[in-house]
């Protein structure tokens, strides 16, 4: 494992990300808001509070279109997205890359749950040295056949960083997983043109 | 500054906070003048009932005519005083103070025993921090399971010192202290002993109570931690139905 990895020093603070804009007025009227989810490290609760919206859900599909997610079969990521969601934080080269390509291709990115505002869990890792912290999970209390998979798996940073550290985030909705209702507040107040503002509705560890 | 005997010949002057037209006794401080009247400020190491500290610069606040800031829980009140509680300024430096307490050291509210009942938390949630945006520190700080009842983690000590004050001013004990500076700084009880160990410590749980993290917590309340002892039930049946 070798810190060439590291494409942005941990601790070198990145500009302030520019402040969230609703949707343009292009895509007004029939258009529908085209969304995007990842999920990166964290544990899919997110995504799982976001399908906690429930009936809700039918409403806001006469809005938006899931065009890329875990939740629908699209594979590959479209060139012009309206609202990038990421779940969980930037622990492996894949999770970095995934960030870059929504930043890349989303008019407007979230950050969405502790992991991705915050590092949260997966972070708790970070004052402990990497190899310290694979050996234990694959090797110390590895019943059968204890080895540290590289095959197959992208290679882990040796800090774990909350996306914005990574890729500027116009939208933070903190919580542990956020609140099915601070999710709807946000994707509403998107979708009629207005700045949410996810301090109302969820906080860290919420 | 603690609080003095209310005594009929104190003064009392006038003021305007944000403007609203008030009146107080001469030898109150800004912070007692605003809870009296309702007027939020934010703070974390005033606590009523214990000495002024003014460490966490939280509950700054503006005074017409003059350019620095003043801590309202250290400034007293003055006849003709113009107070402004809240600003661009001032919300853009409690911000900047609340996300300094997040990445000095660790605090993940989502697995922290204190997630819904910690100051630090809601003060976050008031003041709009919805991230942090400078880098955490990452740095590893040590617990203390020593004491039968409580234990202490440094990781989510935010140095306000209500421990330190209580154990003091009211317990008088003074098992509590500060040890070391900058990133080093910690609360120590004794000389920097096991606080098991501490032979001031009464066990009276008054620093608990009045930490507004989860830095000071009872023993037996995290995931997990509660152990049932069911011991005594053979014990005291067996001696009740002895002939």
């Amino acid at each position: 494992m070798n810190d060439t990895h590291l494409s942005h020093d941990p601790l070198t603070p990145l500009p302030n990300p520019p402040p969230p804009g609703g949707r343009e007025p292009d895509t007004a009227g029939a258009t529908r808001i085209r969304v995007a989810t990842a999920w990166l490290d964290g544990c899919s609760g997110c995504h799982m509070s976001f399908l906690d919206m429930d009936e809700r859900l039918v409403d806001l599909a006469q809005q938006l279109d899931i065009v890329y997610s875990p939740l629908v079969d699209a594979k590959v990521l479209p060139d012009q997205v309206d609202v990038g969601i990421l779940e969980g934080a930037i622990s492996s080269e894949d999770d970095l890359r995934h960030a870059q390509e929504f930043r890349k291709h989303c008019k407007l990115l979230i950050s969405l749950g502790d992991c991705a505002v915050n590092g949260n869990v997966p972070a708790m890792r970070n004052p402990f040295k990497l190899e310290a912290v694979l050996d234990h999970a694959f090797r110390e209390t590895a019943t059968t056949q204890p080895q540290i998979p590289t095959v197959g798996v992208p290679p882990l940073f040796r800090q774990v960083r909350p996306v914005h550290a990574c890729v500027a985030v116009d939208v933070f909705v903190p919580g542990c997983p956020p609140p099915a209702d601070a999710i709807f507040y946000v994707l509403t107040e998107l979708i009629e043109g207005r700045t949410p503002d996810p301090s109302k509705v969820t906080r860290f560890g919420a | 500054m603690p609080p003095a005997n209310p005594q009929a010949n104190v003064r009392v002057v006038t003021l305007t906070i944000d403007g609203q037209d008030l009146s107080a006794r001469a030898d109150e401080t800004i912070i007692e003048v605003c809870r009296e009247n309702q007027i939020p400020i934010p703070s974390l190491c005033y606590l009523d009932g214990l000495s002024i500290w003014g460490a966490c610069r939280l509950c700054l606040v503006e005074l017409e005519g003059q350019n620095r800031l003043f801590a309202a829980c250290s400034t007293r009140v003055a006849e003709g005083m113009r107070i402004t509680t809240q600003t661009e300024r001032l919300r853009r430096y409690r911000r900047t103070i609340v996300e300094l307490l997040f990445a000095e050291r660790s605090h993940i509210c989502s697995v922290c025993v204190s997630n819904n009942h910690c100051e630090l938390q809601t003060l976050a949630q008031k003041c709009g921090v919805d991230h942090v945006r400078i880098p955490y520190r990452q740095a590893r700080y040590q617990m203390d399971s020593s004491h039968e009842l409580f234990r202490l983690d440094h990781n989510r000590c935010i140095l306000c010192t209500r421990c330190v004050r209580v154990c003091d001013e009211i317990e008088g004990a003074h098992t509590w202290d500060v040890m070391g500076r900058g990133s080093d700084c910690q609360v120590i009880t004794d000389l920097a002993q096991p606080w098991g160990e501490s032979e001031t410590c009464t066990g009276c749980g008054k620093c608990v109570q009045v930490c507004p993290t989860g830095a000071l917590v009872k023993q037996g309340t995290s995931a997990g931690e509660m152990v049932k002892d069911k011991h005594f039930l053979p014990i005291l049946a067996r001696r009740r139905h002895a002939p």
